[in-house]
């Protein structure tokens, strides 16, 4: 695993104008995408983001950890603009996702691959036509270079062979490196990843690691990789955050947290259940509701 | 309450706006416009030739009794082609296609909601409104007219059927004074504006009940009820304030 210098803080944020080069620049490597200052978010009363600082450079692979509902999902959506927080600036290349108008807002989304959590493949369509899709709604290409970009890309992921079925022909596995493929399909800036490693198996797993890693390692492509498989994560990311509580309460390089300094990262990643974070959701007392005392 | 009702009114209002907005940017997705044409005009035909044949059958009955009363069978077809031109066909057609196509419109849109696909277009910087919910408004103006004639058509089959076929009234006389006394520009068309404004209602509604659903099952489930509630409910007022504009 490569060394990754301290970057909160300290990086320069992008030049909007560059952001078309990001994916093949290669001299940049402490320059940063994504800058997020004094975010705070609260969703159904409860608070997710409690004035959260994160720095995601470019051309890097940056992990995204933390108990499940701390909102690890969310803070991709706020990324992305799908999602308006209650307070605090986003600025992806240099431009405050949340001050676009929807045109702009577009074009800076065409140059971001999203792999949802539980896939969103169009049903309607074949895999060929699903990873198809972005390169026939953005891009007028012949029909024989569309082609052999989506096979291309479903050879990447294990697939070329299921081009023609239906997504409901594939298990759970084949529709995540599916909607992979397409994420990836137009070479994007960013690919953003949610849950990229659930129900694959062991071999799937694996291959998708190695892409994972061979995207960034070849074109530089930044990479945004939530996930709760720490094994599959410390293997291909560069930096982790561990999201709790609504802030980032460690991060570092894989190997760092994984010697679990701190009781966040001691709980985290040897997966016990008394820490500071609770396993228990909220609720009153256990005997009392149980009608064993009075 | 009707606070509630107020504020869905109000937001269906400002989605035909969004959608208003996104027709011009939808034509480029021509090819899906005339998919859902397709899905919702000729995938609806067989229920509207039955029920119009039945609904003319049933009219042919009734008002060749009526009239014999008054000896004024001779009127059959005349009074029949005007109840369907201007408004048992758009009506009954409006009512029928609710509950065929507005479903499916809403129930597909509602379940693409509920997986993300919606959201993933967003993402993948396609809008939704111009790809998937302008098409079908499109398709929904487009075929409502159209099906209301078909309905019309087999309407007027159906009380030939009965008028003189088997209670055995003139045939030539049948006709003769339909055609003298419909007249296109006033019955005919004013049928057909009914239809498009009942489409554009209808389809509305099914989208707007789609796109906003909540992305549960029971949630696709209560905005497929709406469609057919809301949907018929509006029919029929506008029915009521077009009939009083366009007499």
């Amino acid at each position: 695993m490569r060394a990754f210098p301290a970057v909160r803080g300290s990086g320069k944020v992008a030049d909007p104008d560059e952001s078309d080069s990001m994916n093949v620049a290669t001299g940049q490597q402490d320059e940063i995408l994504i800058r997020i200052r004094g975010l705070h978010t609260v969703l159904n009363g409860k608070t997710i983001f409690d004035g959260v600082d994160l720095d995601i450079p470019r051309g890097r692979v940056t992990g995204i950890m933390g108990p499940s509902g701390t909102g690890k999902t969310t803070l991709l959506r706020h990324i992305t603009g799908q999602l308006a927080p209650d307070a605090g600036e986003i600025l992806v290349a240099g431009k405050s996702v949340w001050k676009l108008d929807r045109e702009a807002l577009f074009e800076l989304r065409e140059k971001i691959g999203y792999l949802f959590q539980n896939s969103a493949l169009l049903t309607d369509f074949s895999v060929f036509e699903n990873v198809a899709f972005p390169l026939r709604q953005h891009m007028k290409l012949p029909e024989e270079l569309v082609r052999n970009i989506v096979f291309t890309k479903l050879q990447a992921v294990g697939l070329r062979g299921a081009a023609q079925l239906m997504p409901s022909e594939l298990s759970g596995g084949m529709i995540r490196r599916v909607a992979l493929a397409r994420a990836i399909v137009r070479d994007p800036m960013l690919i953003i990843y949610d849950e990229p490693f659930v129900g694959l198996d062991p071999i799937a797993l694996n291959q998708i690691v190695k892409l994972i890693r061979t995207l960034n390692d070849t074109l530089r492509v930044t990479a945004i990789l939530v996930a709760h498989e720490f094994s599959a994560v410390r293997r291909v990311a560069d930096h982790i955050h561990l999201l709790a509580g609504g802030k980032i309460v460690a991060d570092g390089a894989p190997e760092t947290l994984a010697r679990g300094a701190t009781p966040w990262t001691r709980q985290f990643f040897s997966g016990e259940a008394d820490g500071p974070v609770p396993f228990h959701y909220p609720a009153p007392d256990y005997a009392r509701q149980l009608g064993l005392s009075a | 309450m009707l606070a509630k009702g107020l504020a869905q009114i109000g937001a269906c209002g400002l989605f035909l706006v969004q959608i208003l907005r996104a027709l011009p940017r939808s034509l480029r997705y021509l090819r899906e416009t005339v998919r859902q044409v397709f899905f919702v005009g000729a995938m609806s035909l067989t229920i509207i030739m039955i029920c119009g044949l039945f609904v003319g059958m049933v009219l042919g009955l009734q008002l060749y009794h009526t009239l014999s009363i008054f000896g004024g069978t001779a009127a059959l077809g005349t009074v029949v082609a005007l109840s369907l031109y201007r408004e048992l066909g758009p009506v009954v057609t409006a009512l029928l296609f609710a509950g065929r196509a507005g479903t499916s419109i809403t129930a597909e849109i509602g379940l693409m909601r509920a997986t993300d696909q919606l959201d993933a277009m967003e993402m993948m910087a396609v809008d939704p409104l111009a790809y998937v919910v302008a098409p079908r408004f499109l398709a929904g103006v487009i075929a409502m007219p159209l099906l209301a004639c078909v309905f019309n058509a087999l309407g007027i089959f159906g009380a030939h059927l009965v008028g003189v076929n088997w209670l055995g009234l003139d045939s030539g006389t049948f006709w003769s004074n339909m055609t003298s006394g419909v007249d296109v520009w006033t019955d005919v068309m004013n049928g057909v504006w009914k239809s498009a404004v009942f489409g554009a209602v209808c389809t509305l509604i099914a989208t707007f009940q789609g796109y906003t659903t909540p992305p549960t099952s029971e949630g696709v489930a209560y905005a497929t009820t709406r469609t057919v509630v809301f949907s018929s409910i509006a029919t029929l007022a506008i029915d009521f304030v077009m009939t009083a504009f366009l007499m």
